[in-house]
């Protein structure tokens, strides 16, 4: 295992420099349990302090200081997409492997709901979620729900890979030594299908950080509660860009970019490692 | 229905078609800090003459379809030639492969053409016959289009084709249809060279009758000279009119191939063809012992020794070189033509 | 006297054409034999592409049902195994081997596994130990070791090595029947000897039935002691392999033989220009 890691870090490029940024985007996060401040309290500090000695980041217009809002906000944010990517790959695995082997009747009824669930729109379904539960919308429920909507594209992606493994020779080879479905999808197929599913996930995260951005900007979340969405509907509801406080909405947005160009450089070279291509060049087939 | 030589030979030009001098071409793969070097192609000497049906065997690790890619110039990274020459004369018309490449890229299909493994690998399969001609052919004929179309539509009828297979796709046609197709597409502009690369592994035997006669057929009347690649020694036997033996990235026999089968005087030879099951003949065939060689990490001095059955001490030290033999031929071997044969 | 497998009036029959002209071929077509149960043999199916003979190893290994007729594998009807027990029983006694030993191994995953996963559903070995002890029996009777192949990948070893490891993996079960699907096709030639060798030994030493299907006639003559030739689903000749194949009565089974490269330049290139005479090719 630190092999793998060592010798991707020693030889890829894009590696380096994602694992770099992930890095730092990771203190960030484990600076938050560090913080002097509750990160829910208003005027702590002084309000509207550009970036300085005292203040890294400066601090904003409701008196928080923005390094520790920045950590605990990412840390927020960062579990939000994490939980949903995690919950919607599990699924959309089982689903695209099962689905993709098992084929006929079984497969067809799969792909009906799987269709008919990534046809519905997202963001309305989420929002009357919120108008719905109202108060008992906790961050929990709004990750369920939106890991729920979240696997149906992928699922397919990985029925296709399935697809393809099953007519080949050796599932047939396989069956016949003996292993069970669960064996095969999980031994045979499943190293193919990875490089599929680190991608989506990749795709997934940003995908689930986005949402919460969107709900947070728009108001329709638990606001009290840090998150990078969250800094910006403050940000907008104070008019930061217009009182001249740029580092309040620059800070998150900058943050973001560096999270995502991370989690890219890092999925595309571990992507290039594991995919079966570059496995069986490397062993010298 | 026999035919002139659709082509003469220039003046000046030699015997030779193609000569290739000490080739080597390796794999050097460097991943993640493994770097694995695969001697395919390690010091190949040969030449092919005009006229002449040359049949290149071995078994799958041998390294020959790494030598038909590094004779066509075909060859990408990460493999790369790292020493020797490969040149053409095509009727007076002097190619050196790795140094000339321009003048290779011009010369493919009009005086180099291939005939592969598996016709899908050169059909489109979402479009007419016609165009692959088209696409093929087309601007090394100098013809306007119906001149063209005459002109292949007549070449097909001698072998034996319906024209009318130009307006079909690949899939309706059958394997054996499509191969032959395949053999017209490489001979239509009367190549003087063709390679091919195992044209009937893959197909029924009746089939792989019928192609196998078309390409002697093809080549008496072109005059082209064939490099004919398979590990099929029947194939060989049938069709060449010289034959190679490869191992491990070296040759270890060369000669004519009726002498060859008659008196083979590498072991290795002597294996190949003892192998070969015949109809009538239920005697056991014994095996050879040992494992197919590594490219990446080959035996020291002859490759094949560890296999051998008649190996000497100096055969683990020494490389033996390719001398003429007691055939007519060159072998590269300590102890050649001491093998007793059946 | 019992049927080790019999096939009655077998036919299949596959859709073609597209949306508005539905056609149908008939690519196995009335096919009836059997094999006893009491001396073990091997069978050859003969046939080129399109003779149904790769629709009918399908069948045999219950990969297909027969739209008419029914195969009968010791007493039961192929085409009634539906739950997964069965079905492991009906494995236990009926084992592939496949074309392609590169296809039938994924090169990702190391040879072994399927010789222990083998072992540890047919043979019971439930320990790695076990496993291990299970795999190296298998492998010594085909002229092979754990030591040679434990741990590697499919590309490490040739293409013959593969086919000796895929016929020991189906040993494990103690298999009554081992239906062979064009065994050495794509072996090199000078290897396919010790296959075809190693098939002799399995009907002679460990009392194995083989159903050899091949379009090479010539390794079928070797081995067999009784062939069929078939072509287009239909059975054109059959009987005991020498006699057949010393003496073939068929226009198509003649031009088969006359097909055969023998390995003698002055033969084969007789063979070669011969063609066209006779059956037409497709």
């Amino acid at each position: 295992m630190f092999k793998v890691l060592r010798d991707l870090l020693r030889y890829n490029r894009e590696f380096l420099f994602g694992t770099l940024l992930i890095l730092i985007i990771v203190a960030i996060v484990i600076a938050s349990f560090f913080a002097p401040y509750d990160e829910m309290a208003t005027y702590a500090v002084i309000p509207d302090m550009p970036p300085g000695p005292e203040f890294w980041l400066g601090t904003n217009s409701r008196g928080q200081d923005m390094f520790w809002q920045l950590a605990a906000s990412m840390r927020n944010t960062l579990m939000f997409g994490i939980v949903v990517a995690v919950i919607s790959r599990i699924i959309a695995i089982v689903v695209g492997l099962v689905s993709g082997y098992v084929g006929g009747k079984t497969d067809q009824i799969i792909m009906a709901f799987n269709d008919t669930l990534g046809a519905l729109p997202n963001i309305p379904i989420l929002l009357l979620l919120v108008f719905v539960l109202r108060d008992q919308m906790t961050w929990g429920v709004l990750a369920f729900t939106a890991a729920m909507l979240g696997w149906t594209h992928d699922s397919r992606l990985i029925r296709s890979v399935a697809l393809s493994l099953r007519t080949r020779e050796f599932t047939r080879h396989a069956a016949f030594s003996g292993m069970r479905t669960g064996q095969v999808l999980l031994r045979e197929h499943l190293p193919y299908v990875m490089p599929i599913v680190f991608f989506t996930t990749m795709n997934n995260l940003i995908w689930a950080i986005g949402l919460e951005v969107t709900l947070s900007i728009l108001g329709f979340s638990d606001i009290n509660r840090p998150t990078i969405g969250g800094m910006i509907y403050w940000a907008n509801a104070h008019s930061a860009m217009v009182a001249g406080i740029w580092w309040w909405i620059a800070v998150p947005m900058i943050a973001v970019v560096i999270l995502f160009l991370g989690l890219f450089l890092l999925a595309m070279s571990v992507n290039e490692y594991i995919d079966p291509r570059s496995r069986l060049a490397r062993m010298g087939a | 229905m026999s035919q002139v030589l659709d082509f003469k030979p220039a003046a000046g030009t030699s015997a030779d078609v193609l000569t290739i001098k000490d080739l080597k071409a390796y794999y050097i793969n460097d991943m993640f800090g493994v770097r694995r070097e695969v001697r395919a192609v390690d010091g190949i000497s040969l030449t092919v003459r005009r006229n002449e049906v040359y049949g290149i065997a071995g078994e799958s690790s041998s390294g020959k379809t790494s030598l038909i890619k590094t004779l066509a110039g075909a060859i990408r990274p990460p493999m790369q030639v790292v020493g020797g020459s490969v040149k053409f004369d095509f009727g007076g018309k002097h190619i050196d492969v790795y140094a000339e490449p321009r003048k290779m890229q011009a010369a493919r299909w009009q005086n180099l053409s291939y005939i592969m493994q598996g016709s899908m690998s050169v059909l489109n399969p979402v479009r007419r016959i016609k165009h692959a001609f088209n696409d093929f052919a087309f601007r090394h004929m100098g013809l306007d289009r119906r001149a063209f179309r005459q002109r292949v539509e007549s070449h097909l009828q001698k072998l034996g084709l319906d024209p009318n297979v130009l307006e079909a796709f690949p899939h309706q046609l059958s394997g054996g249809m499509r191969q032959r197709v395949t053999i017209a597409l490489a001979t239509v502009c009367e190549p003087e060279f063709i390679i091919a690369d195992e044209p009937t592994t893959a197909l029924d035997v009746l089939v792989q009758q019928d192609v196998l006669g078309l390409i002697k057929e093809v080549q008496g009347r072109l005059g082209s000279s064939i490099v004919f690649v398979t590990h099929d020694m029947s194939v060989h036997a049938a069709i060449t009119d010289r034959l190679a033996i490869m191992y491990a990235g070296r040759l270890a026999e060369e000669g004519p191939t009726q002498a060859m089968f008659d008196n083979p005087q590498h072991p290795y030879t002597a294996h190949l063809i003892a192998s070969l099951p015949r109809i009538g003949d239920v005697s056991t065939r014994k095996s050879l012992a040992g494992r197919p060689p590594s490219l990446a990490n080959p035996p020291s001095g002859c490759r094949f020794h560890p296999r051998c059955p008649i190996a000497i001490d100096r055969c683990s030290k020494e490389v033996p070189e390719m001398l003429p033999s007691a055939i007519g031929g060159r072998v590269a071997c300590f102890r050649a033509g001491e093998i007793a044969v059946k | 006297m019992s049927n080790l497998l019999e096939l009655d009036h077998v036919t299949k029959v596959y859709p073609v054409g597209g949306l508005f002209s539905r056609q149908t071929i008939k690519a196995v077509n009335d096919v009836s034999f059997s094999l006893n149960n009491d001396k073990p043999e091997i069978f050859a199916i003969v046939g080129e592409s399109g003779s149904g003979k790769s629709t009918m190893a399908k069948m045999m290994l219950g990969n297909e049902v027969p739209d008419q007729g029914r195969l009968v594998f010791d007493g039961i009807d192929i085409a009634t195994i539906r739950s997964r027990r069965q079905r492991e029983e009906f494995m236990a006694k009926v084992q592939p081997v496949f074309q392609n030993p590169f296809e039938a191994f994924n090169p990702l995953t190391r040879v072994d596994a399927y010789l222990f996963a083998t072992a540890h559903r047919f043979a019971k070995a439930d320990t790695q130990e076990q496993k291990e002890r299970v795999t190296d029996e298998a492998l010594q009777r085909v002229g092979l070791s754990m030591a040679e192949i434990k741990g590697r990948f499919s590309h490490e070893l040739s293409g013959g090595q593969l086919q000796r490891v895929a016929v020991a993996r189906a040993l494990i079960p103690s298999p009554k029947l081992i239906v062979a699907d064009e065994p050495v096709s794509m072996v090199d030639a000078s290897l396919r000897m010790s296959i075809v060798n190693l098939f002799r030994s399995l009907r002679d030493e460990l009392k194995v039935s083989i159903i050899y299907i091949t379009h090479d006639l010539a390794t079928a003559y070797y081995i067999s002691d009784r062939v069929i030739i078939m072509q287009k689903g239909v059975i054109i000749e059959s009987g005991d392999a020498r006699t057949v194949l010393d003496n073939p009565q068929h226009p198509y089974s003649i031009a088969l033989k006359n097909a055969v490269l023998p390995p003698d330049p002055r033969a084969a290139s007789a063979a070669i220009r011969q063609r066209n005479l006779g059956v037409p090719v497709a």
